[in-house]
């Protein structure tokens, strides 16, 4: 064998390697989920209050608050994130302002999930005096969601070929007709589905709402905006480390986790999915 | 000379610093066609992208001089635009038809202009896909997406969808550069037939394609206009070296 081919085994077989680690951790973790977790999912458990100190019972409360802090979330991440997308890509001139601008945002996206729970707190909790609630939690992981929305997004955009905007213009469009007539139909799907990856993130987040709006025990679902909720992720985070009797409740916490990651698992599916639908409509 | 419709005046265009037309001046007459000749990097498409205004899309790039179009010159300051671009259609070199149907590909100019009624967009976009030879070939398959046709059809329904807004003038920017023997004989063709109702000015780097098809040519070198003049003396008694060495062959 010559020496070329021989290198190209050995490097074929490392890289090999390297999948098949990191698709075995991920079955591992899947396994133990699952296998300790299916007990517990019944209708029950995803119908019903948690009873008896969190030992019995279901956890509609943390399903129904996640969903609904999920739902904030996306009201201000989407709309706000496709419109800075739009302006940095299409109008935004290429000038030291915006480059700084744009570093930001890509930096953001890299600041600990912690250290934008605490400035929530200040600024939804305190300055704007929501208090510790649904709208709180949703508009601080709004805030967190923000640079992934509005970089997918960007890249959406990039991924339109200049030659649209162009055979646009060429015919007499305004510069944000060309946009939305012949660049957004095309990036759209591109766009919600970075979107909706950055909100199953953000529904699997726990800092964030630690102190802006989850509560460690509700027996009833919140009832305006402005109420407590409990949330998958916190009440995981409870089950497995703070609660009273940890090893009685194991199985819930199993449980748990299970249904959070079966919640991101669909939405992650649903982006792949609609991904795939806008572009069979767009090029057919 | 024919009817004026373009007339250029010391016309200069810089990209960045570097100036990359230099004081052009020239004037392209009424339903005639003018072709642009010369080699790579001499400045012919930055020029036929002015006379729309396409550059405008382009960082850092600047125009000076005028380009009067019917006694306007595109360059003032409150000059719409939009409509100079509705007016002067553009067919790019690479085919860029739309991710769309054949017929809304067509359709797009009317559309964006505000037109509502279905029945005119139906008779525009006939009449449009007539006028550029592509009727007989799409008349039964209007709502397949414009991507399975030919790369000589694609192109002639980019041609299409540029004559539906119904403008005056029409660039061409090599617009058979990328087609097989057949395809661009059709485009030639085509655009014979087109100077009666419009003004065309063509881009183009193949020099027996000036010689068939343009009444004018202009041969551009290092972003000077070098020679402009009937099509007949510039390929047989071109009065500088230059031009000469050029269509012989001798460079470029």
């Amino acid at each position: 064998m010559k020496r070329g081919q021989l290198a190209e085994a050995i490097g074929f077989i490392f890289l090999k390697l390297c999948v098949g680690a990191v698709l075995l951790a991920l079955v591992i973790i899947l396994y133990d989920i699952v296998s300790k977790g299916i007990g517990s999912i019944n209708w029950e458990f995803l119908t019903t209050m948690p009873k008896n100190g969190m030992t019995e019972g279901g956890i509609l409360p943390a399903i129904i608050g996640t969903f609904l802090v999920t739902i904030i979330t996306a009201i201000l991440a989407v709309p706000l994130g496709m419109g800075c997308a739009i302006y940095l890509n299409e109008y935004a001139k290429d000038n030291l302002l915006n480059r700084i601008i744009r570093m930001s945002i890509r930096n953001l996206s890299g600041v600990p999930s912690i250290v934008y729970g605490l400035f929530g707190v200040i600024l939804f909790v305190q300055l704007m005096r929501f208090g510790t609630c649904v709208l709180s939690a949703g508009l601080t992981l709004g805030l967190m969601t923000l640079p992934w929305t509005i970089t997918a997004s960007e890249e959406a955009l990039k991924n339109v070929p200049k030659s649209y905007r162009e055979g646009a213009l060429a015919l007499g469009a305004t510069k944000w007709q060309s946009i939305r007539t012949n660049v957004l139909p095309y990036a759209v799907p591109g766009m919600l589905t970075g979107t909706i990856l950055g909100l199953s993130r953000a529904a699997g987040e726990t800092a964030p709402i630690l102190f802006t709006g989850v509560a460690f025990f509700l027996p009833f679902l919140p009832k305006s905006l402005f109420s407590q909720f409990m949330a998958l992720p916190y009440h995981l985070y409870i089950m497995s480390t703070q609660h009273h009797a940890i090893s009685k409740v194991r199985p819930l916490a199993y449980g748990t986790a299970l249904v959070l990651i079966a919640l991101i698992f669909v939405m992650n599916l649903f982006a792949v999915v609609l991904r795939y639908n806008l572009r069979k409509v767009k090029t057919e | 000379m024919d009817n004026c419709k373009i007339t250029v005046h010391n016309f200069n265009f810089y990209y960045g610093g570097v100036k990359v037309l230099k004081n052009i001046s020239m004037e392209i007459p009424e339903n005639r066609v003018t072709g642009i000749i010369g080699p790579s990097g001499c400045g012919k498409s930055t020029f036929l992208r002015s006379i729309n205004r396409m550059n405008d899309t382009i960082l850092g790039a600047r125009a000076e001089g005028r380009i009067v179009i019917d006694g306007r010159n595109i360059y003032d300051d409150d000059i719409d635009v939009v409509g100079v671009r509705r007016k002067v259609g553009m067919v790019f070199q690479k085919s860029n038809p739309f991710p769309k149907s054949i017929f809304e590909n067509v359709a797009y100019g009317l559309r964006i202009n505000g037109e509502k009624d279905r029945y005119r967009i139906e008779e525009a976009v006939e009449k449009s896909l007539k006028d550029a030879a592509l009727w007989d070939e799409v008349k039964d398959r209007l709502n397949k997406n414009a991507f399975e046709l030919s790369g000589g059809q694609q192109q002639r329904l980019c041609i299409a969808r540029a004559l539906a807004v119904e403008p005056e003038i029409l660039l061409m920017d090599e617009p058979a550069s990328a087609l097989d023997p057949t395809a661009t004989l059709k485009i030639e063709e085509l655009i014979q037939e087109l100077k009666k109702k419009y003004t065309i000015v063509i881009v183009t780097h193949n020099m027996q394609q000036a010689a068939r098809i343009s009444d004018f040519t202009a041969f551009f070198m290092l972003g000077e206009l070098i020679e402009y003049n009937i099509t007949s003396i510039i390929f047989t008694k071109p009065s500088r070296k230059i031009t000469e060495d050029y269509i012989t062959g001798r460079f470029g």
